[in-house]
């Protein structure tokens, strides 16, 4: 399976999704870099709104990840619950 | 480590960029909705020519038959550039959200008669593809036009059309709790039912207009003038006698935004008008081609909204819209 | 937030649904004028779809939410450039070299994010189905914000360095600058398709992370907090630009199966164009960054080789394969930087920014990240000009280079496995002979001749007296450079610089 990753800002906005990540994803591998993070996986990274709920103690809209995002790389699958980045192949 | 300000010297070199300070004739600051919008279109040295149509250059001056001294003369009253027309805009939606919270969590719809709902389903409902149509008429201006002044402003308009009808759909998903039903039918309705043919034979005129400044008169000023003062500056206020205050407080947004897109389109139509006689004319003519079809098109839309005060509310939406016509000088 | 319907005690849409009644429930198929007439450049050229419903929306973004999101991003990135100017930010750079390469941003750039605003504002009217024609329209309003806040962000930096004075002007006039110009000006002169292909897949998910992310990194490694807020605020409207530009490859893809050839006609030649354009910001990361994050050839392996792999393993389901001449491209990532370096040092005097040579440190740096290329091709040559320079002959190369037709980049790159012969390729059409650097712009050239024969070359338009007259004085003139252009070791921005760094030791005693 390809890599699917994830960059996110390195800020407190960022944080909780950065660790809701690192804990629905076994397969996550997080690099850092300046002013921001990296985050691979093998196939598949989901982010749970709920996950994200559960570190930031507060409703948590998943479009709102649109303020942290740098790049991404992977086919995206997003609704009300979670998005969702993928291969096929 | 930091820098003492007060021990050592920093000094400027400009206040501004070059060709701001040629505009201006001198070298003073500038605010942030000049540097973002003079002169950030390039004029020269394109390299290709468009596929789809050689006759004109990347950006052209002869896509319209208007001509400016100045294409920077048609500047957006309101100075929007991307960050302050955004912010404008997020602070209108927000009082406009606490509006249909209260309408929702109070079941305000319940107080209106049952009739004047009936009428905003049947009729203003529907009009959301009329914002549509304008939508992407304000994106054909966004490529055709010449100079960031008219067409980042076109590029918003572009964009508040999209809102504006998504905003009414949201008032649909008010009226019907939210399943969706009344919006189901509306595209059917609007291709299918007598009343809405003018309008959409109006609409569907102006997406093939060819001169990028006549589609952004029609669209924007005669058309909107008249569809926009009947339904919104007419009809809902007068909805209020019927217990509709609850409806007006959902078009809040579109009232607020009335004010601040005539600021705009009255400015440009304003200077364009100024230029030169030619110019004048030539929108007097456009003017009045499009609001007498405009005005012709609504009278079914009229009827079905307000009665037997149809014809005299609509005539004097057509009065108001042509004293201000007369002001800017293309009546 | 408060998006569409949120906060209703009534019944509450799931956002798929909502956005299909809000977005997609606004269309209607037109009959008084006829669709084709509505929508004239949907289908000349040759991509067929049959169903536009069968388009999936990857974000589903509401206009409110659009201008509640955008505006909270412009509130934050407005108060740092705010803060930065009141604390003159600038002063506390690793290093006034630093600011050349926001020079090469303003003048090179941020034009092309204007242009992909006008060009999106096009793809956003002409695209005849809703879902791909509202996300188009979203993107031309982003690349807009990109544009203005990129001015915004270097306003204050030209009130106290050369080179950002003129940006509009040079970006039409500069003889280094046809080059990111003509990329954009061949893509708005496409038709809509051709255009997403070339913007929203080629250049936004292939290769767009190879600009901004190391530079933005760079940049916040540099000092630079203005420079790194910006970008990374563009960025987070840019992993919404890459996903529309897959999902729109994917569409043209399922859509019909005679489509691919089309589309991977494109992909190789949008491929090749940008690769040939972020040259630029190749030497940019390995030479004009005095601190510096990563080398182009370590960027070119993590955003392309790497994740373009994984992309391309995806797409290889319709048929489509890695761009044509990929191997060209990552072979010539060990080269490409110090070829462009070198061709700018020559040139400096012609150019709206400054260069200068590496230092040993540097130039170790370049050894340690190039094992095999560095010190065998490229050291030797600058130190050449560095005893050059200590004799007082600071090398300038006073002719005027020949340009590719198609990139418009000086013909100094090598051989494909030879980098020590120059290549040279070449095509007639209509009588003329047309030259290029390699043989990706000769196949885009072949392609489309009558389109690029048209291209406004500036070394021919000099000789030709179309640039202010015969001299060199008068070029510089017309360009309107004032002081901006030499070496750094002369530059007005270094005597700036050095009374700043004077003050701050004085102060610090």
């Amino acid at each position: 399976m390809s890599i699917v990753s994830i960059t996110l800002q390195n800020n407190d906005d960022a944080r909780p999704i950065i660790a809701a990540i690192l804990a629905d994803n076994p397969k996550a591998e997080l690099s850092n870099f300046p002013a921001m993070v990296k985050i691979n996986a093998e196939g598949e990274l989901i982010v749970n709104r709920e996950t994200v709920e559960d570190k930031l103690g507060r409703p948590w809209d998943v479009q709102e990840i649109h303020l942290s995002l740098i790049s991404l790389s992977g086919n995206i699958d997003e609704d009300d619950d979670r998005l969702r980045l993928f291969w096929r192949a | 480590m930091q820098l003492d300000l007060k021990t050592i010297e920093v000094k400027q070199r400009r206040q501004t960029f070059g060709h701001i300070a040629r505009r201006f004739g001198t070298d003073r600051p500038a605010s942030r909705y000049e540097e973002g919008t003079y002169d950030v279109q390039a004029v020269e040295h394109f390299h290709y020519r468009p596929t789809w149509d050689p006759r004109f250059q990347i950006f052209d001056p002869n896509k319209t038959r208007v001509k400016m001294t100045d294409w920077y003369a048609l500047t957006d009253v309101r100075q929007y550039y991307y960050a302050t027309y955004n912010i404008a805009r997020a602070r209108m939606y927000e009082a406009v959200e606490r509006n249909f919270d209260l309408v929702e969590r109070a079941n305000l719809l319940d107080t209106v008669d049952p009739k004047w709902l009936a009428k905003i389903r049947d009729v203003l409902v529907p009009l959301r593809h009329y914002e549509w149509g304008a939508n992407i008429v304000n994106a054909g201006i966004t490529y055709d036009g010449y100079g960031t002044a008219i067409t980042q402003a076109a590029c918003f308009a572009m964009a508040d059309r999209l809102g504006l009808a998504q905003l009414i759909s949201r008032i649909g998903l008010t009226l019907d709790n939210g399943d969706g039903t009344s919006l189901d039918g509306t595209a059917a309705r609007w291709t299918g039912e007598a009343k809405f043919q003018g309008l959409r034979r109006v609409v569907e005129d102006m997406l093939v207009v060819d001169d990028w400044f006549e589609a952004l008169l029609a669209q924007n000023f005669a058309v909107d003038g008249i569809v926009h003062g009947l339904v919104y500056g007419a009809a809902i206020p007068a909805g209020n006698a019927l217990g509709g205050t609850p409806v007006s407080l959902m078009c809040e947004f579109i009232a607020e935004w009335r004010t601040d897109s005539a600021k705009w389109i009255d400015g440009v139509l304003k200077a364009a008008a100024k230029d030169s006689p030619e110019n004048a004319a030539l929108l007097a003519g456009w003017y009045r081609t499009w609001r007498d079809r405009a005005l012709e098109a609504v009278k079914p839309l009229a009827e079905g909204l307000m009665d037997g005060a149809a014809a005299s509310a609509l005539a004097e939406v057509a009065a108001q819209l042509d004293a201000r016509a007369a002001r800017l000088g293309i009546a | 937030m408060n998006a569409i319907n949120s906060g209703a005690s009534k019944k509450r849409l799931p956002l798929k649904e909502k956005y299909r009644h809000l977005t997609r429930g606004l269309h209607w198929d037109t009959t008084y004028q006829p669709m084709n007439k509505v929508f004239p450049h949907a289908a000349y050229e040759g991509i067929k779809i049959h169903d536009w419903d069968k388009w999936e929306d990857p974000f589903r973004l509401t206009m409110d939410a659009y201008w509640k999101f955008q505006a909270e991003k412009e509130r934050k990135l407005y108060a740092v450039l705010d803060t930065f100017a009141q604390n003159n930010g600038q002063t506390n750079f690793t290093d006034a070299r630093y600011v050349n390469t926001m020079k090469l941003f303003l003048t090179g750039v941020s034009p092309l994010e204007y242009m992909a605003h006008r060009g999106f504002g096009h793809a956003g009217r002409q695209m005849a189905g809703v879902g791909p024609r509202v996300a188009c329209q979203m993107q031309s309003l982003d690349e807009l914000r990109h544009v203005q806040t990129q001015i915004h962000t270097m306003s204050h930096l030209n009130k106290y360095f050369s080179g950002f004075h003129e940006f509009p002007h040079l970006h039409s006039r500069m003889w280094y600058l046809s080059v990111p110009k003509s990329f954009f000006d061949d893509a708005v002169t496409a038709g809509p398709f051709e255009f997403m292909t070339a913007i929203g897949f080629s250049f936004e998910y292939v290769l767009t992370n190879l600009l901004f992310v190391p530079f933005m990194s760079g940049a916040a490694y540099n000092g630079d907090m203005a420079t790194m807020t910006f970008g990374f605020s563009a960025q987070s409207d840019e992993a919404r630009h890459m996903t529309l530009g897959l999902e729109v490859i994917k569409f043209m893809l399922e859509q019909d199966e005679q489509n691919v050839p089309i589309v991977q006609k494109w992909i190789d030649k949008w491929f090749w164009r940008g690769h040939r354009m972020l040259g630029l910001v190749a030497m940019m990361m390995d030479y004009m960054l005095p601190k510096r994050i990563m080398s182009w050839k370590e960027a070119w392996s993590m955003y392309f080789t790497e994740a373009g792999g994984a992309l391309f393993a995806d797409l290889a389901r319709y048929g489509i394969r890695l761009p044509k001449y990929a191997e060209v491209a990552t072979a010539e990532a060990d080269h490409i930087s110090h070829q462009n370096w070198a061709i700018f040092y020559q040139y400096t005097h012609a150019a709206g920014f400054h260069t200068w040579l590496p230092s040993d440190e540097e130039m170790d740096w370049l050894s340690a990240k190039y094992p095999d290329t560095f010190d065998k091709y490229y050291r030797p040559r600058f130190d050449l000009w560095r005893e050059m320079e200590k004799e007082g002959k600071r090398f300038y190369n006073m002719g005027l280079p020949q340009l590719c037709s198609t990139c418009q980049i000086p013909m100094g790159y090598t051989e494909p496995g030879d980098p020590t012969s120059i290549a040279f390729r070449s095509s007639k059409y209509n009588g003329d002979t047309y030259h290029f650097c390699s043989d990706g712009c000769k196949d885009i050239f072949d392609n489309e001749p009558e389109k690029f024969s048209q291209a406004w070359l500036p070394v021919h338009q000099i000789f030709q007296g179309n640039c202010g007259g015969a001299t060199m004085e008068d070029v510089l003139k017309w360009y309107k450079l004032d002081g901006d252009n030499m070496d750094y070791a002369q530059s007005l921005d270094k005597k700036m610089w050095d009374e700043w760094q004077a003050g701050k030791n004085r102060v610090s005693g």
